[in-house]
């Protein structure tokens, strides 16, 4: 296989940049999160999380490897392996924390609800690549993405998994939005899901109805449900306008914080960092959010731009639903900071987003 | 990779680039939506949460003062007071309580059944309130439970001075009580710095001398994490431990006079009356401190207070009787102080005395013949006094009663102490706004009628008379003491005043109190030692007026019976030790309380003269010399 010179000069460094930053503050938050105050050093998170790091690359590369169009032939494949390995999990899955979400592959616990929010947008991007109707898709006229995409929420919710299977909806809705979806269809189906609220409130989980009551009401419960989102916002509050200083935050080291290092790092990152802090942190996600975008205008093609789009929707959502309920305006669901949080599914599947949105990149000057 | 053409179909998607511009916007709201979220979190309500964030990981840790020590006037332990621990667990802090008790167990090498029989016992209790797993744990325990603190959530020590009475319900009036603190108490005192739950004297000692005993609390800021695990300790102040008190009483005094009143109700004092120190005072029935140091029961309480025979009241300083034949005294020393008497006259007794139209019957019904001052004393003849009694009128009897310390508050450092009553003439126009009745004066001069006394006051009043006129004030304090030994504050006798008396008064007093016990037909006999030459009054006194005929003890109601009582000096040269008995319903007092003050004297006598307690004695001694 010969490689283009010019795929080599057209590489965006931007984009790879930015992505190395944002594991960067990841690790050195894991850090953070991971100290111990006796030993003086953190456990071996922040080495792990460089591993998943390689690991990460490796899937980059895997992205750029080959020119996007090829992406048009695996989505479908993708797609299944995806579904079969969802209900792996369900049947020889891994619990921990209340639900089952991982496959255990010895070194490494994959889980497959991450590659699922890639899954989704390989597949509608490709489903949407052709033209749209002059005046929009119906309903009636995309019933197949809904097929292929309501078997992946569902596995997801039964883990139980909301704020993945949310991140999964929302992503997806997104896709449709974009790729042409009729509005007024748009507000039937946001009319028939909230009919379907008080159904869906049957199906979730106590804890997960807890959560929400919670969220309406965080006094209701303050040591049980309610604990987490209130030290969570004194943790946040009390970082003030400059932080407690890296290493200080009293809240995250003496474990007031839940799930510190996954999906409440950023309380961690904000006592310790402060409003100026979070205001930079923000602001980068926003220039590559804001890259990205750019980056979909300019795509060559329909597939690129859709690829591309997809993939700072995940991002997007994933920043606003994780700060959101990190600071007290959302319910908690589970969804992790991207590229920030502990996890190596998460941060794979990020770093595969990110080299499906390079390869897009480095291959609009081609023709 | 070749680039294939087919692809290349348009350049690029207009229509996403349209779309596009709007994502722009919606970007730019949700940047600025989380921004003032942030903002409003860090920046308007920082100062709050960073309240609510100290809050949360800092503790204030209590540590109270050791409460000070309390030893008698030999050194010995009464109170000892030592830092305790208690363990307490509190399950919500456990993710697993039943395998945090399990591990406990295993590390104090306890059975897990007993821990795990605690929680199960305690199922319904209000959450988050502690359950005690053990008071006053050993040492290892406290050990291992702070070392193995990290794999012990839920489990936590609290430390609380445990007070410990060496006799048990001996000495317990003069010693009191502890108990928690109430609210009223805590409204008082809490500039002082008590806090709710904390332990306080409430009786006795432990009280009046609350101050001395405290101490001051130490602490700690404690640093803890989620679980309220102890991570690091910021601030420490040391607790600095209460005063050591070195009291007067003897507890080898104590344990006799105990023993001599066992079964019986009534109170013993000894004083030494060279100085008012208190030797012994003893009140029964009795409690248990002890009881109290561990946490009374709330039906051991009721049963205290409720019980008819008292036994929260110290008698000796609280309890008011008349004081019976033993009055004679001063009626002896204000006729002779008077010149109303003339102590070789003999009058006639033939067993009563018409006084107006009212006959007053001697105790002995055949009447005592022929009696002057000093058989009057021994055989303590009635009639004798009672034709005395209008001669000396009561306001000046009043006045002897009250120079030697009666009716009015000795001022020992107890609380609730009670002056009892001397009545004269005024008194009874105050009180009853009726003249005073000269056949009253007539019940007075054998100690009935309105007069009543404590038996403190009683005993003081023999101290006085034995040592010739100079009244003490009761104390019962020698010394206080900081921790590493040091004299805080000494007391040294305090006189109140001093009664002018002729010697030959004195002389005639000392000389008949002697043959109480001494002469054949002394009403004392029973005190009568072989160990040291007592003198001592008999006296009974009369609960309810008997109208009738003479009727024997035995045959009356059990809360009819005549008090009885002994005061009493020793040795009658040179005098040390005066010592006062009532034993209530005890009947007459040569019977009931002569033997007890007998018993109390040969004890004293025999401490001071055994070689160990001598020394110790005698340093004491040497001290007051230089």
């Amino acid at each position: 296989m010969q490689i283009d010179r010019r795929l080599i000069s057209h590489f965006d460094w931007t984009l790879f940049l930015l992505m190395l930053t944002f594991v960067f503050i990841g690790v050195v938050t894991i850090y953070s999160a991971n100290y111990n105050i006796s030993e003086q050093h953190a456990g071996g998170l922040p080495s792990r999380q460089l591993i998943w790091l390689g690991l990460g690359l490796i899937a980059m590369c895997t992205a750029i490897a080959f020119d996007y169009h090829h992406i048009d032939r695996i989505a479908y494949p993708f797609y299944g392996a995806i579904l079969i390995l969802l209900i792996l999990v369900l049947v020889i899955g891994h619990s921990g924390g209340g639900s089952q979400r991982w496959i255990n592959l010895g070194f490494f616990r994959l889980q497959p609800s991450e590659p699922a929010k890639i899954a989704i947008v390989l597949m509608m991007a490709k489903y949407l690549q052709d033209d749209e109707p002059a005046r929009g898709y119906r309903l009636r006229d995309i019933w197949v993405p809904f097929v292929l995409v309501g078997p992946l929420v569902l596995l997801t919710l039964v883990q139980p998994d909301l704020g993945t299977a949310i991140i999964l909806g929302i992503v997806f809705l997104s896709m449709l939005l974009i790729g042409g979806l009729r509005l007024r269809s748009f507000l039937y189906l946001l009319g028939t899901g909230l009919a379907l609220l008080p159904v869906a409130w049957h199906f979730l989980k106590s804890y997960q109805r807890a959560r929400i009551l919670t969220f309406l009401d965080p006094d209701r419960d303050p040591l049980g449900a309610g604990y987490h989102v209130i030290q969570s916002k004194i943790a946040i509050g009390s970082g003030r306008l400059f932080g407690k200083g890296y290493l200080h935050g009293t809240q995250n080291r003496l474990d007031f914080l839940p799930a510190q290092h996954t999906d409440f790092i950023f309380a961690v990152f904000s006592e310790e960092w402060g409003f100026v802090g979070c205001l930079v942190l923000l602001l980068l996600y926003v220039i590559m959010i804001a890259y990205c975008l750019r980056l979909m205008q300019r795509a060559k093609d329909r597939f690129g731009g859709l690829l591309v789009f997809g993939m700072v929707a995940i991002f997007f959502w994933h920043v606003v639903i994780n700060v959101a309920m990190v600071s007290g305006i959302m319910p908690v669901v589970g969804v992790p900071l991207p590229m920030v949080s502990y996890g190596g599914s998460a941060l794979a599947s990020m770093m595969f987003a990110i080299g499906v949105m390079i390869n897009v990149s480095m291959r609009r000057y081609i023709f | 990779m070749a680039v294939r053409s087919e692809i290349n179909k348009q350049d690029g998607a207009p229509e996403l680039r349209a779309r596009a511009r709007l994502l722009y916007v919606i970007l730019i709201l949700a940047l600025l939506g989380l921004t003032a979220r942030l903002a409003f979190l860090q920046i308007i309500q920082g100062e709050r949460y960073t309240f609510l964030s100290e809050n949360n990981r800092v503790r204030i840790k209590r540590i109270p003062g050791t409460r000070g020590m309390v030893l008698d006037r030999q050194g010995q332990l009464l109170i000892d007071s030592r830092p305790s621990f208690d363990l307490l667990f509190v399950p919500e802090d456990s993710e697993e309580p039943e395998k945090t008790l399990q591990l406990l167990a295993r590390y104090l090498g306890r059975e897990e059944q007993e821990l795990l029989t605690v929680l199960e016992e305690n199922k319904k209790r209000p959450a988050f309130e502690e359950l005690v797993l053990g008071r006053d744990v050993d040492w290892s325990t406290v050990v291992a439970v702070e070392a193995h603190q990290l794999d012990l959530p839920g489990v936590t020590l609290r430390a609380r001075p445990r007070r410990s009475y060496a006799q048990g319900p001996v000495s317990a009036h003069v010693l009191g009580y502890m108990g928690e603190i109430g609210l009223r108490q805590l409204k008082v005192l809490k500039d002082q710095g008590y806090v709710l739950g904390d332990e306080i004297g409430q009786y006795g000692l432990e009280r009046r001398w609350e101050e001395i005993l405290r101490g001051q609390s130490g602490g700690q800021q404690v640093e803890v994490d989620a679980l309220g695990r102890r991570v690091r300790v910021l601030h420490e102040v040391p607790d600095v431990p209460g005063y050591t008190i070195h009291l007067t009483v003897d507890r080898e005094l104590q344990e006799t006079a105990f023993e001599a009143l066992k079964g019986k109700e009534g109170t013993i004092v000894a004083l030494d009356v060279n100085s008012g120190a208190i030797l012994a005072m003893v009140s029964t029935p009795a409690f248990d401190p002890n009881v109290f140091a561990r946490g009374i029961k709330a039906e051991e309480w009721r049963d205290l207070i409720k019980d008819r025979l008292r036994p929260l009241n110290n008698r000796a300083t609280q309890g008011q009787y008349p004081p019976g034949s033993t009055f004679k005294i001063i009626m002896a020393i204000a006729g002779l102080e008077e010149g109303v008497l003339q102590p070789e006259a003999r009058i006639f007794d033939p067993g009563y005395y018409y006084f107006g139209n009212r006959a007053f019957r001697d105790w002995k019904k055949e009447g005592h013949g022929s009696v002057d001052l000093h058989k009057a004393i021994v055989q303590s003849c009635d009639v004798y006094f009672y034709q005395l009694g209008p001669r000396i009128g009561v306001d000046r009897i009043a006045k002897w009663a009250r120079a030697f310390g009666l009716g009015e508050k000795s001022g020992i450092a107890l609380d609730d102490e009670r002056s009892g009553t001397v009545p004269d003439s005024d008194w009874k126009r105050k009180k009853y706004r009726q003249p005073w009745y000269p056949g009253e004066t007539v019940s007075i001069a054998i100690g009935q009628g309105y007069l009543t006394v404590t038996p403190l006051q009683l005993a003081n009043m023999m101290a006085a008379v034995a040592n010739g006129g100079t009244l003490y004030r009761p104390r019962i304090v020698n010394k206080v003491e900081s921790v590493d030994g040091a004299t805080v504050r000494e007391y040294g006798p305090e006189k109140i005043r001093t009664i002018e008396l002729k010697p030959t008064t004195l002389e005639r007093i000392h000389e008949a109190l002697a043959d109480v016990v001494k002469e054949a037909g002394g009403t004392g006999g029973a005190a009568r030692s072989t160990l040291v030459e007592i003198a001592g009054k008999t006296g009974t006194a009369q609960v309810v007026e008997m109208k009738g005929g003479y009727v024997k003890t035995e045959q009356l109601a059990y809360f009819n019976r005549d008090h009885a009582w002994f005061v009493s000096y020793a040795p009658v040269q040179n005098p040390q030790i005066a010592v006062v008995v009532l034993v209530e319903h005890g009947g007459h007092g040569g019977d009931a309380a002569a033997p007890l003050a007998k018993k109390v004297i040969e004890k004293y006598i025999a401490i001071q003269n055994r070689p160990a307690g001598a020394q110790q004695v005698r340093a004491e001694g040497e001290n007051r010399a230089n």
